[in-house]
């Protein structure tokens, strides 16, 4: 297994005490998979992205490692992960398209930041990003073109080319289709999908609030709620079974082509979620959640109901051991 | 009977560039807007679709073509003609976050219309109608009044703006983009309350580029292009039976649930090694001929556009010198000339391939 998070919790230092954004959170991902990580805004899963390469001043870890290819990735530690980064681990930025300085042209930029990486053979890695560039559809002389000459997808696409030019174990995307037209939306995806494909990236976890892009890339969606996993199983088991009730609800709350107010009312989830400054004790969902009961207020364990198929809700739990 | 009449507008921008070539961001466009109706104006970025609703806004000057509320030019409307205007006529943005001054308490939006048009308003009607479009807007009072923004989730903040459209006597309202920054969650309570409201009778312009949710909500869908009206209909006839293939591509793209896109993987999958070594065997091992786009609505994402020619041919004479004056108005009357558009069936029209 290829990378995998043993109770990793991260904080927010705050004037008023610490706000654990990322909450005891185990998972891990196989060599080659495309995990899809989905929740609300707020529910941490940018911080948990962000954990995994860089943490700021403001962010410190409380608990938990990362173990990739089988080694404990050094997240604390920012000088340790100096050298991983671009070469294990990667981030394709949330706002990618602003990732780019309009300063300088985009093979300029490529070239500075092999050298600040200290790439050696740094003519044989341009070759490589130039075919890659031609691989995805875009002209070669993207090279020779400032930032805000390209248009925001092929700004995008260049990003993650740049991200993964020298193969990482681990890229982490970040709201990297979000911004971007349906065709572009696509053609993003698709290219995602492509490099994982050809090896250039081992695995992949796509972060997004987008449920409907992750059913058409990803192998497994892990859904977060509040600084904690709700669920996480192979892609078709949640978009057709979700066993958590906050998946269920999000699914449901999804509007499809072909789906019309007149024929069918969707239904939104009331309420909002808690703060994470000062949370609730148990279930986080708690008071949004229809099933909810007695036991709920005890936190529900991260546990195995199916094979391959992760919940944290006592309901589930309950009819599982039935 | 239309509400809004939108007769032949096009919009012309002027880069800012040394060159100043002109972009058309809309082409001729028509339509009208029934009471009780909700048309989604769906587009990518650069379709000109946020360019209709400022105009019908009154934020941006049309270059040519007229728009007409109840039988009247908006354009010919005098500062006070305007401000009863804007009584009818009323914008929700795609930002709620940047609608409201975050230093002052979110219900101060209120208080803005209040001082325009209900000056002579006594505090207790006044505080009825602001309970009774919170009410509409199936917000609870409590909840939100005396809140800051950053007290509010963002669609608590959407539903805010839209309640201070209510308290006037709106007709129609332009929301343009209003639910893509909006959590799944929340996002189909703000559309659920536009049905709501168009049964009221109050007819929409549902600006989008996600293609479900303006098939969700509309009853009518226009689909432009480059400025240009392609495909415009019944909703259920353009989603349906879609004509034009810039449509068609559209529709393949979204990204469904239970659906997935047909992917082709591009040419053989060669595995490279990871690490630094980025290796050149690689690129030896791939026969050259594989290495093609082969992402079939890639060749139309990076497709020059009509109107970036056209552009790119004006800072051509421009930088060519002398000829220049005599190309750049011929090329502008070209590309403001949109598709023919042809009726395919009773309410549903296919612009000719461009």
């Amino acid at each position: 297994m290829s990378v995998s998070l043993e109770n990793l919790s991260v904080a927010y230092r705050s004037r008023r005490g610490d706000v654990t954004a990322v909450d005891n959170v185990s998972f891990t991902l196989a060599d080659g998979e495309i995990m899809g990580l989905a929740g609300e805004s707020g529910s941490g899963k940018s911080t948990l992205g962000n954990a995994l390469i860089y943490l700021d001043q403001r962010m410190k870890q409380t608990g938990g490692k990362v173990t990739l290819d089988g080694r404990e990735l050094p997240i604390a530690d920012t000088r340790a992960m100096r050298p991983l980064r671009m070469t294990e681990v990667s981030l394709v930025p949330q706002y990618a398209m602003s990732a780019l300085t309009p300063t300088r042209k985009i093979g300029r930029l490529t070239s500075d930041l092999l050298k600040s990486h200290k790439v050696r053979n740094r003519d044989a890695v341009l070759t490589e990003m130039n075919r890659r560039i031609e691989l995805i559809g875009l002209k070669e002389d993207v090279l020779s073109k400032y930032s805000f000459e390209l248009s925001g997808g092929m700004r995008q696409r260049v990003t993650i080319i740049l991200s993964t030019l020298l193969n990482p174990s681990l890229l982490i995307a970040d709201e990297v289709t979000s911004a971007l037209d349906v065709s572009t939306q696509r053609a993003v995806g698709e290219m995602l999908v492509e490099f994982r494909d050809r090896g250039y990236v081992k695995s992949l976890i796509a972060i997004t609030h987008d449920l409907a892009i992750l059913a058409q890339i990803a192998d497994s969606i892990t859904i977060m709620y509040a600084g904690r996993l709700a669920e996480k199983a192979a892609t078709d088991t949640i978009v057709n079974e979700p066993l958590h009730p906050y998946t269920q609800a999000l699914i449901a709350s999804l509007p499809e082509v072909g789906v019309r107010h007149d024929t069918t009312t969707l239904t939104g989830i009331p309420g909002r979620p808690p703060s994470l400054a000062n949370p609730p004790a148990g279930c986080r969902f708690r008071d949004r959640c229809p099933f909810a009961f007695a036991k709920c207020t005890e936190t529900p364990p991260f546990e195995e109901v199916k094979p391959g198929h992760y919940v944290a809700c006592w309901k589930v739990s309950q009819e599982a051991a039935k | 009977m239309s509400v809004l009449k939108v007769d032949q507008v096009s919009k012309l921008f002027r880069a800012t560039s040394r060159s100043g070539a002109l972009t058309p961001a809309l082409r001729k466009v028509s339509f009208e807007l029934k009471p009780g109706e909700v048309i989604s104006l769906i587009g990518e970025s650069g379709s000109g679709k946020t360019t209709i609703g400022k105009i019908i806004l009154r934020l941006v000057e049309p270059t040519s073509g007229t728009v007409t509320f109840d039988g009247k030019d908006i354009s010919t409307y005098s500062p006070r003609g305007l401000r009863d205007y804007y009584r009818h006529v009323q914008g929700v943005f795609q930002d709620p976050f940047s609608s409201y001054n975050p230093i002052y308490r979110a219900d101060r939006v209120f208080d803005l219309v209040r001082d325009v048009y209900f000056a002579h308003v006594s505090d207790r009607d006044w505080n009825a109608k602001i309970e009774a479009a919170l009410h509409a807007v199936t917000l609870n009072p409590g909840d939100v009044l005396g809140k800051y923004p950053h007290q509010l989730s963002g669609g608590q903040q959407q539903r805010l703006l839209i309640a201070r459209a209510l308290l006037l006597d709106v007709k129609v309202l332009v929301a343009d983009e209003i639910i893509s920054m909006l959590d799944a969650s929340t996002r189909v309570d703000v559309l659920n309350l536009l049905v709501k409201l168009k049964r009221a009778g109050l007819a929409i312009l549902f600006v989008t580029h996600d293609l479900s949710l303006g098939n969700y909500v509309s009853d009518r869908t226009i689909i432009l292009r480059h400025g240009a009206i392609v495909e415009m209909g019944a909703t259920e006839k353009v989603f349906g039976n879609p004509q034009h293939d810039y449509t068609r591509m559209l529709l393949t793209a979204v990204p469904e649930l239970h659906k997935k896109w047909q992917h082709t993987p591009l040419g053989p999958v060669a595995v490279s090694a990871n690490g630094s070594a980025v290796a050149t065997d690689v690129i030896e091992s791939m026969p050259n001929g594989s290495v093609v786009p082969a992402l079939a609505h890639i060749s139309m994402l990076d497709e020059l556009s009509h109107a970036e020619q056209v552009v790119k041919r004006d800072v051509r004479a421009f930088l060519g010198g002398t000829r220049a004056a005599s190309t750049k108005s011929s090329s502008v009357a070209v590309a403001l000339e949109p598709p023919a558009l042809n009726e395919f069936e009773p309410d549903h029209l296919v612009a000719e391939p461009e």
